[in-house]
């Protein structure tokens, strides 16, 4: 080794760091979501527990699926499948922004020497019944994290608010490495050794491989197959629950906290994953489509209500809410 | 008199959105001070960043004044009884708060009164600021609003903290739970964290000091920087207003910096570059004295200086990794032809009711040969072939990698892929560019201070694109209402009033439109079609369009523009041409004077209609008594005669000269003649010859519609 300068963080050191700055702040680790998701915003981490009262703090890496983006390896900086390390406050902290801005110290940023920006971006997801306001944080001109104060989510109003950090971690990783490929990030480095892993030898075949399957290979029939076996049981088990609690007794001993509710959203996910594949496959028409991502919204719109409803007994832990609990002493002696 | 200071300070707010908040809280506040007797001694300024929006009214009294008014009360035969004040007396000294010795007597053409002067006491400025100015925080208007907490007011973004003060004092103000203080907040790296205020007059300063510089500051030093650090690369800033709005609003404290890329990049073409650079990066780009692009950027930082070049590098970094995307898509899109490229636009949606771009494709391209024909046919040398061929490709670049990546760049793409692929060889190497060119231009103009399409070709291909889009929108019932236009078919409709009346081209707006309309029959998006009002509804939609057009663009005084558009709305050219003629002739004294009397005649007219007066059908000689009637009636034909041979010629000006020498046969005819009179045959035969008149003069302007100065009576 001739170079003396210190070496700059491994991808997972990367991950590492940021998973111990939230845990430090209060945050559950959760483990990424088992089920195919093209973003970390839909594993049930984000999409159900930002519903409803409960106060949650979490964090997680979530492996994001998007057929169509996939290059087969041979684009430096796009792929079928990155890692977001997605970051759930609720409710957000006021000074959220400040810490976040914290967090990137805790990767070996000295914001002291960088030019950081937050440039509007809102956030929005068609099929999820969802948006947001907020930025993407801009690092020297590089979008490094979507920064967004959910509003709606399955079409249900949110009280409170959460907030939802998504960081880009390729992006974030070939920046403190500074290399031009996502392929040549080191992803691990050999303490004894020095051995390096990089990115590609970790992915590249995962790119190329599903690549070839998403856009060549992929049964479009067995797909659309998938897609309305998925559909049908989803919609089968909202409607039992809404019929169950239309009709309290003829359920009898019913307890509506069994119904498996994560069950029908996993099979909205499945669903919204088979779109995507279809989508890259070129196998939805421009008439179709529209109608098939409101079949996928209306899944996940009425697991959002039953899931609200299935919640809303649910005691407010007392150590909910902060900020407003102050606000209301705060304000009391006024009026 | 104390100065009063009100900061709010937030998370970053979109710099679209600074602007004209700032300025509304400025003038919320200058309005609510006016209104509270409060004024300012000076003028209220604001002061923005992306994280504050703050307004200082230098000297504004500490309270409002007092007001004494006089209270009458009961008369003196009601208070006194017998010399004794009674309780009538009591209860109104009681309401004025005096003794009843200290009442007055005041004399009323009604009698006698008791009265009481009552001073009503001015309340503090600090206690009507800390209540009316959470409503006034409350009410600014943005585009997009949004909750941080629950319960909570609205706002662009979450509210941090709250400075009011007048003088040293803090204006005890509360909004969704931030309390004012005098603590304000510097620069997020280079300020402190916490910046005590002292007082509104030094606040600049101090935030100054904490690297928070004011709008007008930041944008001065961007523009004079951008300048500089072009020159330092022996090149020229390449200029561009916007995005200079843009960074500074993005910005507290700015910086410029200079950075490179590398010349290979420069054998793209320069609008994928320079798009690159300003949409995606906000970057400026620089050039060279002979406006050729130079391989540099511009970026402006939110920070001091970049001493190390950390992140000239990172973003030198970034703008490759751009470069490389495009440069690549580039080269993947030469894979596949544009021809090749048009089946594939069946799966591009053009809108969820009106089906792909290929069947616009279809009908645009159909529109355009009939429209080519109509240009054809008013003797005007066109290329049919040219907007055939470029109306079946303008669309395919939609499906190319760069523009699913640079929306921005559509048609442009296409043109310069047409121009790269040399299309079909058998054509003449002048029509291939010039079909290109027709590509290129054909969503001109994107604004009305843009340019229209370079050819007639490409005129005609940009009409008919807007037109088909439009006529579909308005048959589906989505028009524009309001502030509503989600498919800027305003912003289309002005485009094709302006490439018509600058290209000069034939179309009449309502025919174009239903000949747009007839494009979709026995389509399926046809059976969608449910309004009943198309015809109605495109007409006045166009009406107001071309009513813009000649008022806001081409300055047209609204009278002129009302009284062309009230004699035809469908010929763009021809109104703009008689706008022009009675802009010219309107201040000759013959002119205003003849609308004077056609004002008069028309209210005659609705006088008699209204009454059911019989008008009639034309004027009958025989019938006609009085010289001046006599004389106007023969003048008429004549006048109309010539008026018709320079109308038709469409010498607009000369036309209204000769209808102007109607005057004093006109005037004349009012002055000695009674048209309603008693003589039912002899008042009909006049209103007829009134009808007339109105009707034979107003092809060109409805006169009635100009506004005149009226009798000059006043002294001044």
């Amino acid at each position: 080794m001739t170079s003396t300068r210190p070496k700059s963080l491994t991808f997972q050191e990367l991950i590492l760091r940021l998973q111990t700055f939230w845990a430090q702040r209060g945050c559950v680790l959760q483990q990424p979501y088992d089920v195919e998701v093209g973003a970390g915003t839909m594993a049930p981490e984000t999409f159900l527990r930002v519903l409803g009262p409960t106060p949650y703090k979490v964090a997680y890496v979530q492996p994001s699926r998007r057929p169509a983006d996939g290059r087969y390896g041979e684009n430096p900086n796009r792929l079928f499948k990155h890692m977001q390390l997605q970051v759930i406050l609720k409710p957000p902290p006021e000074n959220i922004q400040e810490l976040y801005l914290e967090s990137l110290g805790a990767i070996g940023i000295d914001l002291h020497q960088h030019d950081i920006k937050f440039e509007e971006d809102n956030w929005e997801s068609p099929t999820l019944g969802a948006w947001g306001i907020g930025w993407q944080v801009m690092l020297d001109g590089l979008e490094i994290t979507q920064f967004t104060y959910f509003q709606q989510c399955g079409g249900v109003d949110l009280d409170p608010i959460s907030v939802e950090l998504t960081y880009g971690l390729e992006r974030i990783g070939a920046f403190l490495q500074d290399v031009d490929s996502i392929y040549d990030i080191v992803w691990a480095r050999d303490p004894e050794s020095g051995h390096e892993v990089k990115y590609g030898d970790v992915r590249l075949a995962d790119e190329l491989q599903f690549s070839v399957y998403n856009f060549e290979l992929a049964d479009v029939a067995s797909a659309w197959k998938h897609f309305e076996l998925c559909e049908a049981e989803c919609k089968g088990l909202i409607d039992q629950y809404a019929a169950h609690r239309k009709a309290p007794a003829e359920a009898g001993s019913w307890d509506k906290n069994r119904f498996p509710l994560l069950g029908a959203y996993d099979l909205c996910l499945k669903c919204s994953h088979m779109f995507n594949i279809l989508d890259a496959r070129g196998a939805i028409s421009v008439t179709e489509r529209v109608g098939v991502i409101a079949r996928v919204r209306a899944l996940a719109v009425g697991i959002a209500k039953a899931w609200v409803d299935q919640h809303q007994d649910e005691p407010a832990p007392a150590e909910a809410s902060p900020v407003a609990k102050k606000s209301k002493q705060e304000t009391a002696p006024v009026s | 008199m104390p100065d009063f200071l009100l900061e709010i300070g937030t998370e970053e707010i979109p710099a679209r959105m600074i602007q004209t908040a700032a300025a509304e809280l400025e003038k919320r506040i200058h309005d609510l001070l006016v209104r509270e007797r409060l004024p300012a001694a000076e003028a209220v300024s604001g002061f923005d960043t992306p994280r504050r929006l703050a307004v200082i009214a230098p000297g504004i009294p500490a309270a409002q004044p007092d007001i004494t008014e006089q209270l009458t009360g009961p008369s003196l035969s009601v208070a006194f009884k017998n010399g004794e004040p009674t309780p009538a007396a009591h209860a109104f000294a009681k309401k004025a708060g005096v003794e009843i010795s200290q009442l007055e007597r005041v004399t009323t053409p009604k009698g006698e009164y008791l009265a009481a002067k009552v001073t009503k006491k001015g309340r503090s400025s600090a206690e009507i600021l800390a209540e009316a100015l959470p409503k006034e925080i409350a009410f600014i208007y943005w585009p997009k609003n949004m909750y941080w907490r629950k319960p909570s007011e609205r706002f662009v973004r979450p509210v941090r903290w709250l400075v009011a003060l007048l003088d040293d004092q803090v204006v005890p103000l509360e909004f969704d739970g931030v309390r004012a203080g005098n603590t304000s907040r510097g620069h997020r790296l280079l300020g402190e964290a916490s910046v005590r205020i002292s007082r509104p007059g030094t606040y600049v300063e101090e935030l100054y000091a904490a690297k928070v510089m004011g709008r007008d500051v930041r944008k001065m030093l961007i523009a004079e920087q951008l300048s500089l650090t072009a020159r330092l690369a022996n090149g020229f800033l390449r200029q561009d207003d916007s995005l200079l709005d843009t960074v500074t609003d993005l910005t507290e404290f700015p910086t410029v910096i200079l950075g490179d890329f590398d010349p290979e990049f420069l054998s793209l073409p320069e609008e994928v570059l320079v798009t690159v650079m300003r949409d995606h990066q906000k970057y400026f780009a620089v050039e060279d004295a002979q406006h050729k692009l130079m391989p540099h950027f511009l970026a402006v930082l939110n920070t001091e200086g970049d001493r190390e070049g950390i992140i000239r590098h990172g973003n030198a970094r970034v703008l490759r990794a751009r470069f490389n995307d495009a440069r690549f898509f580039w080269q993947t899109d030469q894979k596949r032809s544009l021809l090749d490229r048009v089946g594939l636009l069946k799966n591009v949606t053009f809108q969820k009711d009106l089906g792909s771009y290929y069947e616009k494709t279809i009908r645009v391209q159909r529109l355009c040969s009939w429209l080519s024909e109509i240009v054809r046919q008013n003797n005007i040398a066109v290329r049919p072939g040219v907007v055939h061929k470029a109306a079946l490709l303008a669309k395919t670049d939609l499906t190319t990698e760069l523009v699913k990546e640079f929306t921005e760049l559509q048609g442009i793409v296409g043109g310069l892929y047409a121009r790269e692929q040399e299309l079909d060889s058998e054509l003449p190497a002048a029509t291939r560019l010039a079909i290109a060119d027709v590509i290129y231009d054909h969503y001109k103009p994107e604004s009305m201070e843009d340019s229209v399409p370079r050819s007639l070709e490409g005129a005609v291909l940009s009409v008919g694109d807007k037109a088909d889009t439009i006529a579909g929108m308005f048959a589906l019932g989505l028009v524009p209402s309001g502030s509503k236009d989600p498919f800027a078919l305003r912003r289309q409709a002005n485009a094709i009033v302006k490439t018509i009346a600058e290209h000069k081209l034939p179309f009449r707006l309502t025919e174009l439109v239903q000949d747009a309309r007839a494009e979709y029959a026995g389509s399926p998006a046809e059976k969608k079609f449910g309004n009943k009002d198309f015809a109605s509804a495109t007409g006045s939609f166009f009406r107001e369009r071309l009513e813009f057009y000649l008022r806001d663009t081409l300055g047209f005084k609204y009278d002129v523009v009302n009284a062309v558009l009230a004699a035809g709305a469908e010929n763009v050219v021809d109104a703009v041409a008689r706008a022009e003629a009675v802009t010219k002739v309107r201040p000759s004294p013959d002119f205003e004077s003849l609308s004077v009397a056609f004002k008069r005649v028309k209210n005659i007219l609705r006088q008699a209609q209204e009454s059911k007066k019989q008008i009639a059908a034309a004027p009958d000689s025989n019938l006609l008594q009085e010289a001046a009637e006599k004389e106007l009636a023969g003048q008429i034909p004549l006048t109309a005669k010539a008026v018709e041979a320079l109308r038709a010629g469409q010498e607009y000006e000369p036309a209204l000269l000769e209808i102007s020498r109607l005057r004093p046969v006109v005037d004349k005819f009012f002055d000695q003649v009674m048209v309603m009179v008693e003589d039912e045959k002899v008042r009909a035969n006049r209103l007829s010859l009134l009808q007339t008149l109105l009707k034979e003069f107003s092809t060109i302007a409805d006169f009635s519609e100009i506004v005149t100065e009226g009798p000059k009576e006043s002294s001044n």
